[in-house]
């Protein structure tokens, strides 16, 4: 990989050279700055204006930052993303490494793995849905007076259970939470139950010979050889629940009160309801923030963990 | 594979039976209940006001009802959105392919200088929440009249995906074997030649998972064209059905009706690009 030396740079170039494949880079890096590059930069700066859309933005430096600090509905949508990321992140990671395994593990060695991508399908649906259908859904299943859940509950006698599940500021992130699960869980089923196949057969055999259970050679070698799908779980499910938006602007809008408010619905609002894209621009820059962060870190920790492994 | 095949002997000694029947059976039940809402969806979206009011929602609808369904359809003009949200999918699964694989060609085969820096930055344009660019690009769509087009959209999501795609098949090109590319070279091929006739041929199978991928990702996209799609006539499948949804006087036969259409273009793609979409997410799990 050393450099070209100068006087083979010319009769290279047509075919060797690597300067010819910046030509191949040139319609995407057009894009990424239009798209990506330039809006990022301008979102920053108008995060240090008042400005409402429309005239010339007024330079206020840090203010909105401060008034972050002090905004009960900013720590209030930060509060509710670690409810969401215990949904999204926690419950389905743990959820799924058990059902993987037991799909894996014991229906498809000893029922067929016919049996288990069929189960397999039916856990992964309901990430197929585009998120304002599983929003319609669930909003129906869950409303107070004509929904699913409750007139079950009627049917079946407990309707003294039934609950505004949405509407009412006890229950509703419980609900959201519940919702989350629902469509986050096949997700890491997949990854896990492909992660397994690399699993040799005879590292179990072997653990067999040494009188290892079922329990052990799940905890002791199945976990340790699928750690980089878990790992593209947790960063990946990390990331779309600080960005969740879609479910809560269909469910609950936020609602009631700040019950279900996260920080990109935080944002919007104040970009196109509340025509503050200063304060919104703020908001959605320290959002920014906080997942280049979280996926350095994450990044860090899995180099180290695989180099300690090799 | 063999393997696997003695071990149902192990399977058969005494409780075997027993312990099979309760795993599958309480798989059956808990998938049953990750399915369910599905099947609620389907019953109710064939019932009519009147028979939802009488037998409530788990009840089998009395008569094979369509009425709500066609109405539904009329009123939000379906096939228009099934169009637009088609046009957007395809368009940017094509685009977004293309960018991806000339930069991935670039970078995982033409070795660029400084191509850990510029995968760093793909992977973060991707992880970016949508909102820390949205405003800017609304205030630029108004600048350059392309607010409340579909081209805007179009432009966004595929840079967006392009991103993703540009990330992953730079790993998987990194790899790509020397020796078609030495072979290429010998018979005088340049990079154009090269790329159209021997990698992007070989990786197609990887190409198509991206394009499905894509093209789903796109089809159920719901932030950007709530912002940029405002004439009724623009608007795709899923932000038609949540804007109906917001007009609170429709009923519960409607919201049935609505969902199953959102449903069923979802659910079909999933069946037809079902090995596809498993594949995908096998290489993108190792990568």
């Amino acid at each position: 990989m050393k450099g070209t030396p100068l006087t083979m740079v010319k009769t290279r170039s047509r075919q060797g050279g690597k300067s010819g494949y910046l030509l191949f880079l040139l319609p995407g890096v057009l894009l990424f700055t239009a798209v990506i590059i330039i809006p990022l930069i301008m979102n920053i700066g108008i995060s240090f204006t008042r400005w409402q859309g429309i005239g010339t933005p007024q330079w206020v430096g840090l203010e909105h930052y401060e008034r972050l600090i002090h905004d009960a509905n900013f720590w209030a949508s930060f509060r509710n993303i670690l409810f969401i990321i215990v949904a999204m992140v926690v419950v389905p990671t743990l959820l799924g490494l058990f059902l993987a395994a037991v799909l894996f593990d014991y229906v498809g060695k000893k029922i067929g793995p016919g049996t288990a991508s069929v189960f397999r399908s039916g856990l992964y649906l309901p990430q197929v849905l585009p998120v304002a259908v599983t929003g319609i859904v669930w909003g129906w299943f869950l409303n107070s007076s004509t929904g699913v859940f409750n007139s079950i509950l009627d049917s079946i006698g407990l309707g003294f259970l039934a609950q505004n599940w949405l509407g009412d500021p006890k229950w509703a992130l419980w609900s959201v939470m519940f919702v989350m699960v629902w469509v986050q869980l096949g997700y890491p089923v997949v990854m896990f139950m492909s992660g397994l196949q690399r699993v040799d057969p005879e590292l179990y055999e072997a653990a067999d010979l040494d009188g290892a259970g079922w329990w052990q050679k799940f905890t002791r070698i199945a976990i340790h050889l699928i750690k980089p799908e878990i790992y593209v779980v947790l960063v990946t499910t990390t990331i779309s629940a600080l960005k969740i938006f879609g479910q809560i602007f269909v469910l609950t809008r936020g609602g009631p009160g700040n019950s279900t408010l996260v920080p990109s619905y935080f944002a919007w609002q104040n970009f196109f309801e509340k025509f503050n894209a200063g304060y919104g621009a703020a908001i959605s820059t320290v959002l920014t923030l906080i997942i280049i962060v979280l996926t350095y870190v994450f990044l860090r920790i899995q180099t180290a963990d695989e180099r300690r492994g090799a | 594979m063999k393997k696997a095949a003695d071990k149902p002997a192990k399977a058969s000694k005494p409780g075997g039976l027993a312990t099979k029947t309760l795993v599958l059976t309480g798989l059956t039940i808990f998938t049953g209940l990750v399915l369910a809402p599905f099947l609620v969806v389907l019953i109710n979206a064939f019932k009519s006001s009147e028979d939802y009011s009488q037998g409530g929602p788990l009840a089998l609808p009395t008569e094979f009802y369509l009425q709500g369904m066609i109405d539904f359809w009329n009123r939000v003009e379906f096939g228009e959105k099934l169009w637009n949200s088609f046009v957007i999918a395809a368009a940017v699964s094509v685009l977004a392919v293309i960018i991806s694989v000339l930069n991935a060609y670039a970078i995982g085969i033409g070795r660029l200088r400084g191509r850990t820096a510029f995968l760093m930055f793909f992977l973060l344009a991707n992880l970016l929440p949508q909102e820390a660019l949205v405003y800017p690009l609304y205030y630029l769509s108004k600048q350059f009249d392309l607010y409340n087009t579909r081209l805007m959209v179009i432009i966004i999501l595929t840079a967006i995906q392009a991103a993703f795609g540009t990330y992953l098949l730079s790993s998987v090109f990194r790899d790509f074997p020397p020796s078609l590319l030495e072979a290429a070279a010998l018979d005088g091929a340049g990079k154009l030649r090269t790329l159209l006739r021997v990698v992007v041929p070989t990786s197609w199978p990887t190409l198509s998972v991206l394009f499905t991928f894509f093209f789903i990702w796109t089809w159920n996209e719901f932030f950007l064209p709530l912002i940029f799609l405002i004439d009724n006539d623009l608007q795709t499948v899923p932000l038609a059905l949540a804007v109906l949804q917001g007009q609170r006087e429709v009923d519960i036969t409607t919201t049935a009706a609505s969902a199953l259409l959102g449903i069923v273009p979802a659910v079909l793609f999933f069946l037809i690009f079902q090995r596809t979409l498993t594949r995908g997410v096998m290489s993108g799990a190792v990568k």
